[in-house]
């Protein structure tokens, strides 16, 4: 704002030179804590930032190596392999047609089976 | 003497005015100037000094954004992308004695000359030691801490089936961009959106604070197909060892759900490894059952008798003239494998009668018998959306002579894909409505397009349950506990233009056919053993695969366990 600078200078000094010299020193010393606030805070919120950015990394570490697990555990589980384990070494077998039997579950709970 | 007299007269003698008014003049000016450039610098110029002060300290960095996941129906990983590194080095920053580079050769797996004769190339600033490294491999390189030796991050992707749906994932090549299958049917939606952030970075390379992105990054979508990978896995097993006993070429299944048209499974043999491609040849990538054409044979004999029925031309008990296995039509020979005087239409289906189809077929005006056929989705895409997809061969009906009709009735003259053909067939599992076909997760049951009424579906289903019986032409597709309908093809191949004695081998058919969940299409190309029929070589692939998937989706019985007749030493065969 062009007007800006001169304005306010003249508008606040303006009030300052009214207050008593006890008053001024006061607000000089508020405005040098408020600064320095300033500059602890950016420095805080800088640290924080960093930390955040490393917590980040380590999230995406996380989920690389989540998708890494998740590959992992669905190539162990292929059906493939779970039937060829399951044949070979364990010795089982399929199902032959007829040797699977289903049970009715009716709504009261009870089933087709034969107690 | 006289000193004062010889005293410095006071001089007296004033410069001219004007020597300091031009220096005044000369300093203002200097001072304006400075000003002015000030000014200049600080307000007008001020963009190209701040960015040169950015450029300092702030750095625009890539945000990746990996491929999306597919995933069969239930969740569980097809295609997965996952980063891996690869290994490079900068020569010139190279600092490695002789041990550390016989070590890195060891891990790498390679040559240590080769090794040793990339890390001193100082010709180059940039060379691949090694691409695509698997984790643990990375580790080991990162704790020998090479100076001059580096990651870079890529991404691979990986297929946990492996072949079993090899060709219908398809792969991705360089860049992870989608090449065949569903992965380049889907590209668009898989890929993600790369984009770059500004950060500030301070001395020792953290980042310190976000100054805003300039393009967000995109993670590529997740799609849910709607294969089903365990029966997925069944398919394969089955086709790979049908193809194998019967020394065939090759062989390709589709299992559908009929009640919403999605494929549950859809397996080819041979197949490849997607995860080492090394060079397998085109043909082995491609998804047979989708971009092959084939005639079907007597599988269309079923849309026929329908079309026959549902116009009121014939009914299932309606006797045939089937001319003792020989009928003669505008010269051309027609010939029935297992001859028969009289069949009832029913007969004709189960005994798959080329002469009484013919005959009935004839009993049709050809425009009739061309949309029976054409709303049965012959001739058009199914709705899969595959890369490559054939939708098959039906000639204008304006052009067929009768002969040509007669042979169209068992499905010579036409040509189709197996998945269309196992879509024609969700007609005869559902109330008549032709599904579309959808290779991506659906929610709940889908209304097709009306074909045929209830009524002549109900009879044709229980035609094609005569099928699978002691007198029909399938009796190997029976499948313990459920009730079965379906029918068998058998046909010459057509190579050049011309009918050989190669035969391509087929079986469609559908359980529970009291409430029909699931069809299944077998087509075995060229089987070479002894047996080539449909009934022998696609029936008993059909029986396995329909019995497995409905014991793995937990489908109840609609018949005794000991439904299964043994069938007759002598099954009916049909003309090919």
């Amino acid at each position: 704002m062009k007007t800006g600078i001169v304005g306010i200078h003249n508008h606040v000094m303006g009030k300052v030179d009214g207050l008593s010299p006890a008053y001024q020193v006061l607000l000089l010393v508020a405005v040098v804590l408020c600064a320095l606030s300033v500059v602890t805070s950016q420095h805080k919120a800088r640290k924080l930032f960093i930390e955040l950015q490393k917590e980040k990394e380590q999230a995406q570490k996380m989920d690389v190596e989540w998708g890494q697990l998740q590959l992992e555990q669905s190539t162990w589980a292929t059906p493939a392999r779970v039937e060829q384990i399951a044949v070979k070494k364990l010795q089982m077998q399929l199902p032959k047609n007829g040797q699977v039997q289903f049970i009715k579950v009716k709504p009261n709970g009870g089933t087709n089976l034969q107690k | 003497m006289n000193y004062a007299s010889s005293a410095q007269p006071v001089i007296t003698a004033k410069l001219p005015e004007w020597r300091a008014t031009a220096l005044f003049a000369v300093l203002l000016a200097g001072l304006a100037g400075l000003l002015g450039r000030g000014v200049y610098l600080q307000g007008i110029h001020d963009d190209f000094l701040q960015e040169k002060g950015n450029a300092r300290y702030s750095r625009v960095i890539e945000v990746g954004a990996h491929r999306g996941l597919i995933s069969d129906r239930n969740g569980e990983p097809l295609a997965v992308s996952t980063p891996v590194e690869s290994v490079w080095a900068s020569p010139p920053d190279v600092d490695a004695d002789r041990q550390q580079i016989k070590k890195l050769a060891q891990i790498l797996g390679m040559d240590s000359k080769e090794v040793k004769n990339r890390l001193f190339d100082t010709s180059r600033d940039f060379v691949y030691l090694k691409r695509l490294l698997p984790p643990d491999q990375v580790e080991k390189v990162v704790n020998l801490n090479l100076p001059g030796v580096m990651l870079q991050r890529e991404y691979r992707r990986y297929y946990p089936l492996g072949e079993e749906a090899a060709q219908t994932l398809g792969f991705t090549g360089q860049d992870d961009i989608g090449q065949e299958g569903m992965e380049f049917a889907l590209q668009e939606q898989l890929a993600g959106k790369p984009g770059s952030q500004r950060v500030i970075k301070d001395n020792r390379g953290y980042i310190v604070e976000d100054a805003g992105s300039l393009n967000a990054s995109k993670p590529g979508s997740d799609i849910m197909l709607s294969l089903d990978n365990n029966l997925q896995h069944i398919a394969y097993r089955e086709i790979e060892n049908t193809v194998n006993q019967h020394h065939a070429k090759s062989g390709a299944v589709v299992v559908l759900d009929a009640r919403s048209g999605e494929v549950l499974a859809l397996a080819n043999y041979p197949g490849y490894n997607p995860n080492n491609r090394g060079n397998t040849s085109s043909k082995a990538m491609r998804n047979r059952a989708i971009t092959d054409l084939f005639e079907p044979g007597s599988t269309l004999k079923p849309f026929t008798v329908a079309t026959a029925i549902e116009t009121g031309k014939v009914n299932p008990h309606t006797v045939i003239n089937t001319e003792n296995g020989i009928y003669t039509l505008g010269g051309s020979k027609i010939h029935d494998s297992h001859p028969e005087s009289m069949l009832t239409v029913e007969q004709v289906i189960q005994k798959s009668s080329n002469i009484g189809a013919a005959k009935i077929a004839l009993k049709l005006k050809s425009g009739t018998m061309w949309e029976g056929l054409s709303n049965s989705g012959f001739g058009e895409q199914t709705g899969s959306n595959f890369p490559g997809e054939a939708p098959g061969k039906l000639r204008d009906p304006k052009t067929w002579r009768p002969i040509e009709q007669a042979t169209m009735a068992y499905g010579h003259g036409i040509s189709v894909n197996l998945l269309q053909l196992a879509r024609a067939y969700t007609i005869f599992a559902t109330d008549g409505e032709l599904k579309p076909i959808s290779l991506l997760k659906l929610n709940g049951p889908v209304t097709g397009k009306k074909v045929f009424s209830k009524r002549t579906v109900s009879e044709i289903r229980h035609m094609m349950e005569m099928v699978v019986l002691p007198g029909g032409t399938a009796p190997l597709a029976q499948v313990a506990g459920y009730r079965v309908a379906g029918k068998t093809g058998t046909a010459h191949k057509l190579e050049n233009g011309h009918y050989v004695d190669h035969y391509i081998a087929s079986f469609v058919g559908f359980a529970p056919a009291s409430d029909p969940r699931l069809v299944v299409a077998v087509m075995i190309d060229d089987p070479a053993g002894p047996d080539y029929y449909g009934g022998e070589v696609a029936g008993p692939a059909f029986s396995k695969i329909m019995g497995d998937a409905l014991h793995a989706l937990n489908v109840p019985n609609d018949a005794p366990a000991n439904n299964v007749v043994a069938p007759p030493k002598e099954i009916v065969k049909e003309e090919v």
